[in-house]
């Protein structure tokens, strides 16, 4: 195999990653409201933790993922990361902030106890959730579909022109999806309340999903797709959404956590091999990014080759290691009491003028 | 600033952000190992005040660690996302480091610390504490790699020019990881961001120690002697180590700024004309905006700048002037579309940021020594000119790193590329050739929605950080690990959740 194809498959390995994983946690965020919705504050507030801390540990890690797909681009296909980041600028600022606001929030929440601090996190955690879920779609949605890029390879469609219907629908399709792979793994992280609530909920929402991703998939295909293998991506998700929903149904949430990761992964498969052998197809074919015309020098893969076929196994395999050090479920009874300090520090006089004097210096 | 000036906007949003970044970033390189040294101290001598400093540390520790990791996302799509020609031509060699960086360290410190922070009741106690060392070798290694990055645009290597695909094409790894640029920069960086976090611990734990000391209630002075005064120990130890290893490694970088940007050095120095023994300017005035014609030294040693620039005195240094004229005859006087190219960087801003650099480590020394006299044998202390010294110590190396940061990128200017002098002439870039082609109104929209928000952190972190710092240890410390439990309490809570 060329290592330019290999260097594409490597991009869509590693935004897999990105998409099963912090797939879940997206979904997680933005069911925080809907599952922990319990009247009393105090059994609410255990309730978000429960929710919350079903990712506490591995969130960042996840992200990472993202990270590593941006690096890898850049240093495997150094003109589609220009291209791509400097075109879908608008779109990835908004997701930039949505991912700034919602790790702030996730960091931050515990750290002070009071109900408004945990109030604006919550707020954040659900924005910072949302966004990048519609817009992840609508991004790759428009890669699918072409966009419209000059001689030079830059993009000079304009903002309005991403939002599309076949990009919207896209959107709507990783929102779908990233809310049932969300409450099918809290229905996995969790007993008591939460679970049930989460395997309930995943039951309308995964066959909205197994509509509207259907729908999705086959318009892409048909409309857009350069390869007809991908037909076989297209057949796997729906399969796998039919057994999400028949696993959700008879309240199977490992097998339905395993069919949703399956959906995400055959979904990226079908993005990817949609363009291929185009990183980054244009309305006009001359000017499309192709995995020749963008990639790094033979050496430069040669070299990241050997750096990715040796440290992604063992990313892999560490943080899998994670989830099982992590694995057991969570109940409302497993959450501590808060730890995090009051707004404001307690005052005692004596403190107030031993404080006073150090600040000003005066006695 | 010209809001629709493409160029303008992106250097400022690069400034901004990345500055931003560099403020959590050097505490993070450093505290990681102090926390880490400090729970080994904990794990080996069994000594709860270790715990309680682990704990009290590692809380701090952790705020700062999200702002760091939040703001470098928005490193990590910069480069494209602003400066997309400038990726375009460097991106073979230049996404290397940055894609190893992702893989071999963020990676570790993200997925560990996760590990750390929820770990201590399931993991045993020794295997928890190499969580913490991981996350500490994996933050260094993360600056190696950026650092490495940072330093082929200072410094470039290992690449050749190859005019059809106009770009720099990598030809050696080895060269770029060997760069001699990053083996100075590094052991700078590093030292300076383990000044800043020992003078982090020790600020603060010598604030306690005096508060403690005069507040004087029964059991205070205990506290202050058996807590805090070892962490201002330790402080000062890393401080005096970690200051000596920024002096010396920053020298290492004169000189080898002096051979690859003399540009650099000449503007740091506001030296305007060529001299032989050139003296080290403490103080010079007038209009350094570019202007070479009406600046007055007012103080200076004679001698130092050729000493520090070569290692010996009375060697000659070649002027701004005379540089400049150099430049023009190798580079061109203008550019491909015909303006005029000025090869000086901004005066005024190289040549106090340097100072302002070297200055501001100043504070760190005082506390260094003040602390480690008042402390010896044993000693506690409640002289409010300790906590002074402490509170004017705590911000002072973060000073010194930014101020480092913004001379050694405005002194590449106009360069983003610098050119090697001994070579590769065709592998450079000038500032204005890497900037995105994209409308105005996108980056100027950014630029406002990164300081906003941004601005709004950083009262939120500044906030968490005193509130933390001014609960100080905590009273009591629990051993979670597994060993430390009997066997039937499964169904305990975790000891840790958000
Ligand atoms: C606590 C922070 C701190 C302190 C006390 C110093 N530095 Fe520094 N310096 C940095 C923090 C820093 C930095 C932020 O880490 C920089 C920016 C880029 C780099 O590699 O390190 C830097 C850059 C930097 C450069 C620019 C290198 C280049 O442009 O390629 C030189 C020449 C020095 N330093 C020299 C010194 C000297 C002679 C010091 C004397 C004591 C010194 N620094 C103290
Ligand atoms: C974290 C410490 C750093 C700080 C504080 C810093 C600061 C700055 C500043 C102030 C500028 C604007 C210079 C100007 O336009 O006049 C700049 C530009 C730039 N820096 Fe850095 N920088 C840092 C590290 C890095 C690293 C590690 C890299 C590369 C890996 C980098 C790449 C760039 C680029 C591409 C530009 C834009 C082009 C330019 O204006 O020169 N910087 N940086
Ligand atoms: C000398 C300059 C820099 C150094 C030494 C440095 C180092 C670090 C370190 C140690 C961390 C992790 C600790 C923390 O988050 O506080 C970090 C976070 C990060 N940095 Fe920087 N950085 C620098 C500049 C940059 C630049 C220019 C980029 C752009 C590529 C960048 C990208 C990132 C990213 C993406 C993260 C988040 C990683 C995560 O989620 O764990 N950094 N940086």
């Amino acid at each position: 195999m060329e290592l330019t194809t290999l260097w594409f498959i490597i991009i869509a390995v590693l935004w897999t990653g990105y998409l099963v994983l912090e797939g879940f946690d997206f979904g997680v965020g933005i069911l925080l409201p809907i599952l922990a919705k319990e009247k009393d504050p105090e059994i609410r507030d255990k309730e978000r933790r429960v929710v919350i801390n079903s990712i506490g540990p591995v969130w960042d890690g996840n992200e990472v993922w993202l990270l590593t797909a941006g690096g890898a681009t850049f240093a495997a296909f150094p003109e589609w990361y220009a291209t791509l980041f400097s075109g879908f600028y608008l779109p990835l600022l908004l997701i930039l902030v949505a991912l700034i606001v919602r790790g702030v929030c996730f960091e931050y929440r515990g750290k002070i106890s009071d109900p408004g601090w945990a109030r604006w996190c919550d707020r954040g955690i659900v924005f910072g959730s949302w966004l990048p879920s519609i817009l992840w779609g609508v991004a790759f949605a428009n890669l699918v579909r072409g966009v419209d890029l000059d001689a030079a390879h830059n993009y000079v469609g304009g903002f309005w022109a991403l939002l599309n219907p076949f990009a919207l629908l896209g959107g709507v399709v990783t929102l779908a999806l990233f809310v049932s792979h969300g409450a099918v793994f809290l229905a996995l992280k969790t007993r008591g309340t939460i679970h049930e609530r989460a395997l309930r909920l995943a039951r309308p929402l995964s066959v909205v999903t197994l509509v509207v991703a259907g729908a999705w998939a086959l318009w892409a295909q048909l409309a857009y797709s350069r390869n007809d293998w991908t037909w076989a991506a297209v057949v796997v998700a729906a399969l796998a959404l039919l057994a999400l929903v028949a696993a959700v149904w008879v309240d199977r949430e490992g097998w339905a956590f395993v069919t949703s990761a399956v959906t995400i992964v055959a979904a990226v498969v079908l993005i990817f091999g949609a363009m291929y052998p185009n990183v980054m197809p244009a309305t006009d074919p001359a000017n499309s990014l192709t995995v020749d015309n963008a990639s790094s020098t033979h050496y430069t893969l040669v070299i990241m080759t050997w750096v990715a076929v040796v440290l992604t196994p063992l990313v892999l395999l560490y943080q899998g290691w994670t989830y099982w050090v992590f694995r057991k479920r969570l109940t409302a009874e497993a959450i501590p009491d808060p730890i995090g300090l009051s707004l404001r520090a307690p005052r005692d006089d004596a403190d107030d003028a031993t404080d006073r004097a150090a600040a000003s210096g005066t006695r | 600033m010209d809001p629709s000036d493409v160029l303008a906007l992106a250097r400022w949003q690069f400034a901004i952000t990345t500055v931003y970044h560099f403020i959590f970033v050097p505490l993070t390189i450093g505290l990681a190992p102090l926390v880490a040294i400090m729970q080994t101290a904990w794990v080996v001598t069994g000594k709860e005040h270790w715990l309680k400093l682990t704990k009290f540390f590692g809380k701090l520790f952790l705020i700062n660690f999200a702002l760091g990791v939040v703001t470098g996302i928005v490193q990590e799509f910069q480069f494209g996302m602003t400066w997309a020609q400038y990726s375009r031509f460097v991106g073979d060699v230049f996404g290397a480091p940055l894609a190893m960086e992702a893989l071999a360290a963020f990676f570790v410190e993200s997925t560990f610390l996760g590990l750390w922070i929820f770990g201590w009741d399931k993991l045993n106690k020794k295997l928890h504490l190499a969580m913490i060392w991981l996350v500490a070798i994996a933050v260094n290694l993360s600056a190696f790699f950026i650092l490495a990055a940072n330093s082929w645009m200072q410094h470039p290597v290992g690449v050749t020019y190859n005019a059809e695909a106009g770009r720099a094409e990598m030809n050696s790894i080895a060269d770029v990881l060997t760069n001699s640029t990053l083996w100075a920069a590094f052991p700078h960086t590093v030292t300076a961001a383990f000044l800043t976090a020992s003078t982090f611990v020790c600020a603060i734990a010598a604030w306690w120690m005096v508060r403690l000391v005069r507040r004087g209630r029964p059991g205070d002075v205990d506290t202050a002697r058996v807590v805090y005064r070892p962490a201002i120990r330790l402080g000062c130890l890393v401080m005096l180590i970690a200051g000596v290893g920024v002096f010396l490694t920053g020298d290492q970088q004169g000189k080898l700024m002096f051979q690859q940007q003399p540009m650099k050095m000449a503007s740091a120095e506001g030296l305007c004309h060529t001299e032989t023994n050139a003296a080290f300017s403490i103080l010079t005035i007038g209009n350094l905006q570019n202007n070479c014609e009406d600046t007055t030294r007012v103080i200076s040693i004679p001698g130092v700048t050729s000493f520090l620039a070569t290692g010996t005195f009375g060697q000659e240094i070649t002027g701004i002037t005379e540089l400049q004229q150099q430049y023009t005859e190798r580079y061109g006087d203008t550019t491909a579309d015909g303006t005029p190219v000025d090869y000086r960087p901004n005066l005024a801003l190289t040549y106090w940021s340097f100072r302002l650099m070297i200055g501001w480590a100043l504070f760190s020394i005082i506390l260094c020594f003040y602390a480690w006299w008042v402390t010896r044998k044993d000693k506690v202390n409640g002289s409010r000119w300790l906590s002074r010294a402490a509170l004017w110590a705590l911000p002072a190396p973060f000073l010194a790193c930014s101020f480092g940061w913004i001379f050694t990128e405005t002194g590449r200017q106009p360069w983003v590329v610098a050119p090697n002098p001994s070579g590769l002439d065709d592998v450079r870039m000038l500032t204005e050739r890497g900037v995105s082609d994209i409308a105005p109104g996108l980056v100027l929209t950014s630029m406002i929605v990164f300081t906003l928000l941004y601005g709004g952190l950083a009262v939120v972190w500044y906030r968490l950080m005193h509130r933390y710092v001014v609960e100080g240890v905590p009273d009591e410390v629990h051993d979670d690990s597994p060993e430390a439990r009997s066997e039937d309490d499964a169904d305990r809570p975790l000891s840790f959740a958000y």
